[in-house]
């Protein structure tokens, strides 16, 4: 898949991860799972990345004796997971015009 | 592989890196191997299962923007001693003077090719108009009752519209050549701030 268009989905796919509770790296990798496959190092990029752009906040608990950072999701990341739903629709439709046209170059 | 001995080799792999950067990394792959010790896995499988040290080192590596690569290598390591600091101002005359000679020389040796290929566009624009009076002259010529004459410029002017053709090909493809020069030259410059980077 392009990098680019892949990256962006990835943010969206983490901020969904945390957007009814709170969660942790561990668990947003867990949660994936099913749906996509995602590395560490991935993983660290994307949420740095979106503690940056103001979309989600961090905050450290201790969990049995250790650290474990939350991270929690803000309006601005509500509002991309919105925004991508509004896109979703706009790709569906060049979609559905990539693939007429696939059709149309079958039948010639 | 131990957490501890992971997070060492880790470390020692992203030294390249600034210190804070390297610490909260370092913070999230042990949170992510405690996580999957506290889910029952072995301390030896946790660790297999974060992935092996050299691809994160090299996938943190990809991740990193250049121009950060860049500006933490230019950026010194430490705070510059006095006499340091001395003898780089005493010395500017020199450095500085040879740093601009060698920038001088590269845009210059950048300019002459470019020149060559403007040069080639300016012979190229001659032959066209050369084409151009010839014909015209040629038929002006003709008309006018000099028959050999005027076939001799029409025949000059034919001559510099098929050469004009075969060089408007060279200059494209002088032009085209010179532009994906560049290119690599930028690629290369790249990667040696990379490699320098991962040594």
């Amino acid at each position: 898949m392009d990098i680019q268009l892949k990256r962006g989905l990835l943010d969206v796919c983490v901020l969904a991860a945390i957007k009814n509770e709170d969660s942790y790296g561990y668990k947003i990798i867990k949660d994936m799972k099913p749906y996509i496959a995602l590395s560490e190092s991935t993983l660290y990029t994307i949420l740095k990345r979106l503690e940056l752009a103001d979309m989600l906040s961090v905050r450290t608990t201790e969990h049995g004796g250790r650290l474990r950072k939350y991270y929690h999701i803000t309006d601005a990341g509500l509002k991309r997971i919105a925004e991508f739903k509004d896109d979703w629709q706009e790709i569906l439709s060049i979609y559905r015009f990539v693939t007429k046209e696939d059709d149309g170059n079958d039948q010639t | 592989m131990t957490k501890l001995k992971f997070l060492l080799t880790l470390h020692e792999k992203l030294s390249g890196l600034p210190q804070d950067e390297v610490e909260e990394r370092l913070h999230f792959y042990s949170e992510m191997i405690e996580d999957r010790m506290e889910e029952g896995l072995s301390e030896e499988d946790a660790v297999a299962a974060v992935g092996s040290v050299d691809e994160i080192a090299a996938q943190i590596a990809a991740d990193i923007p250049l121009a950060k690569i860049a500006k933490d290598r230019i950026k010194p390591k430490r705070r510059l001693k006095a006499w340091e600091i001395v003898l780089l101002a005493l010395g500017s005359p020199i450095w500085l003077s040879l740093l601009i000679a060698a920038f001088a020389v590269v845009l210059s040796v950048y300019a002459a090719l470019w020149s060559v290929v403007v040069s080639l566009w300016a012979v190229f624009a001659s032959l066209v108009g050369g084409a151009l009076g010839g014909i015209v002259a040629g038929i002006g010529f003709a008309l006018g009752g000099k028959v050999i004459a005027g076939s001799a410029l029409l025949g000059g002017g034919i001559v510099c519209v098929g050469l004009s053709i075969f060089l408007f090909f060279g200059c494209k493809a002088a032009a085209k050549g010179l532009l994906a020069l560049t290119k690599l030259v930028v690629v290369w410059i790249k990667q040696l701030f990379i490699k320098k980077e991962e040594a």
